[in-house]
């Protein structure tokens, strides 16, 4: 049995739930179903508001769903179980901790914090190159280095899964490809799955083992394309002939590559 | 521009500009020839300052210790039904609004009635203190404690933090900055209290002094009194700084002043 299964997962959120001004239900999540085994790394691939935030909550346990089931190592979710990391995309630090101290936070919720897990800490710094920022303040680092440590923070306690939402969304592309770099030098330390939602198309690619890609609202996985790059990442890989065919795919298959500006026109106006 | 040369500038712009204030009020007194009873020139005050020294501080310690007092109980009493209010979801319904509300009644308009029901003296002077500096750290605290940033929360629920861990080691250290700026304006709050409990029923402190100074026309004497209550005030708000500082230094910094 894969690591992580999940099963025709759907998602309702109530009218009353929204806000008391709606009247609809709104139908987040359709049918999802797919697995993944331990190491791999999975990209939820789509436009704003189609459900992949949502769909990482439920299997975080943060949020039920309203039908189907997720399992992780054969264990059912029910709600919030703490073997995994979640990297949110704020870096959501706690600015009255130093850094070592915020990277230890789970540690101290889970009873653990000793010698062996200070180690670990100042190791995984290491390992993002925040060495020597072990006594800053969170205000004291730029955005790229504060998401450093927030995924610091989500590996101290060894965790078998990394859950990671648009962890890199509000970074400028050049801090973006260092951190992609960077998280796939981690994973490859940890040896973590992680699941990871994106609305880059070439971050997906680049990424990831498999790329889900959903529809609109409400979210169904329209298509699941594994690129053809082998384990092994590197930058140059981006202008590989191979690279662009499985972003020209995954565009396709978002309906984002159009072949005249008219049909681009058409399209917005729907959007709107 | 070094950080020294800035500091300095930032030392003697400011006196400039008092010392400034200070001549124009002298110039005044002298131009129009106006009687000391009616006001005495910065000289006058000076020198009043000067002869009762010993008064003055006497009665400022009088009235910081009332002041003190007053906000420690507004902190004592503020804090805790704070966290009750924001905790008990019934508790936040039936009286969030209703607190918010009394924030804006002028609480020392109650000065005569505290006097009716405690007397004159320490109690009522301290009650309105207390009244004063309560509103501001309990409104303060309880938005602090409902202002936690929602990562912080969604992480520690994903840990399966307990109530008791989420509130001691994420939503009341992430309240602090809010208190720090409710317990500022309380313990100004509470100096006001104080004096005015001293204005309608107390024989003594800063506040008295004022008013008997200011019924024997010795309006020198009622300067200096006034000018020993602004000391205080910045005393006991640096005091509450001091104390941020060590306590919460982790808040960034403000942005730099011009």
């Amino acid at each position: 049995m894969p690591f992580g299964v999940v099963h025709r997962i759907g998602k309702i959120f109530s009218a009353a739930e929204l806000d008391p001004a709606a009247t609809q239900d709104l139908i987040a999540l359709e049918d999802i179903s797919f697995s993944f085994e331990q190491g791999e790394f999975v990209a939820f691939l789509g436009p704003s508001g189609c459900g992949k935030t949502t769909l990482l909550r439920i299997m975080a346990g943060l949020v039920p769903g309203s039908s189907g089931e997720v399992l992780i190592a054969e264990k059912p979710v029910t709600g919030p179980y703490g073997d995994y990391g979640f990297v949110f995309q704020s870096p959501g630090l706690m600015p009255w901790r130093s850094v070592l101290d915020n990277v230890l936070f789970p540690m101290e919720i889970l009873r653990r914090r000793n010698r062996h897990a200070e180690d670990r800490a100042r190791h995984l710094l290491e390992l993002v190159g925040l060495k020597g920022f072990e006594r800053s303040r969170p205000h004291q680092l730029s955005g790229g280095m504060q998401q450093r440590v927030s995924l610091c923070r989500a590996l101290i306690h060894e965790p078998k899964l990394l859950l990671m939402d648009e962890p890199f969304g509000a970074l400028d592309e050049f801090t973006r490809l260092d951190m992609n770099d960077l998280l796939l030098s981690v994973k490859q330390e940890t040896g973590a799955a992680v699941l990871f939602v994106t609305h880059s198309i070439a971050e997906a690619v680049y990424l990831a083992d498999n790329v889900l890609v959903f529809s609109r609202r409400p979210g169904r996985i329209i298509s699941q394309i594994r690129p053809p790059l082998g384990s092994e990442r590197v930058r140059s890989m981006r202008f590989d002939q191979a690279f662009l065919e499985t972003e020209r795919a995954a565009g396709e298959a978002l309906g984002v590559v159009h072949a005249t500006l008219a049909s681009h026109t058409a399209d917005s106006g729907d959007k709107a | 521009m070094n950080k020294r040369a800035a500091g300095a500038h930032r030392i003697i712009y400011p006196v400039s500009g008092a010392l400034l204030l200070l001549f124009i009020w002298h110039s005044i007194c002298l131009i129009w020839d106006i009687p000391p009873s009616i006001l005495p020139t910065p000289l006058q005050v000076g020198e009043s300052i000067g002869k009762h020294w010993g008064l003055l501080v006497d009665e400022g310690l009088i009235t910081l210790r009332a002041t003190m007092v007053g906000f420690g109980l507004a902190l004592l009493l503020g804090i805790p039904l704070a966290v009750i209010l924001t905790t008990f979801r019934w508790v936040n319904l039936m009286f969030y609004p209703l607190l918010v509300g009394l924030q804006s009644v002028p609480k020392v308009a109650l000065a005569p009635i505290l006097l009716v029901w405690l007397g004159t003296g320490m109690s009522s002077k301290l009650a309105l203190a207390w009244l004063v500096a309560f509103f501001p750290v309990i409104v303060d605290t309880a938005a602090g404690l409902q202002s936690t940033p929602k990562e912080l929360l969604e992480l520690a629920r994903s840990l399966k933090a307990s109530r008791w861990q989420v509130f001691y080691k994420v939503r009341f250290p992430a309240a602090l900055p809010f208190v720090f700026t409710g317990a500022k304006v309380a313990v100004t709050l509470s100096l006001i209290g104080v004096v005015i409990g001293e204005f309608v029923g107390a024989g003594e402190g800063l506040g008295f002094l004022l008013l008997s100074a200011t019924s024997q026309i010795n309006t020198a004497l009622a300067f200096a009194a006034l000018f020993a209550l602004s000391i205080l005030g910045m005393f006991v708000y640096f005091l509450v700084v001091l104390a941020e500082h060590a306590l919460g230094g982790w808040l960034p910094p403000p942005s730099p002043q011009h």
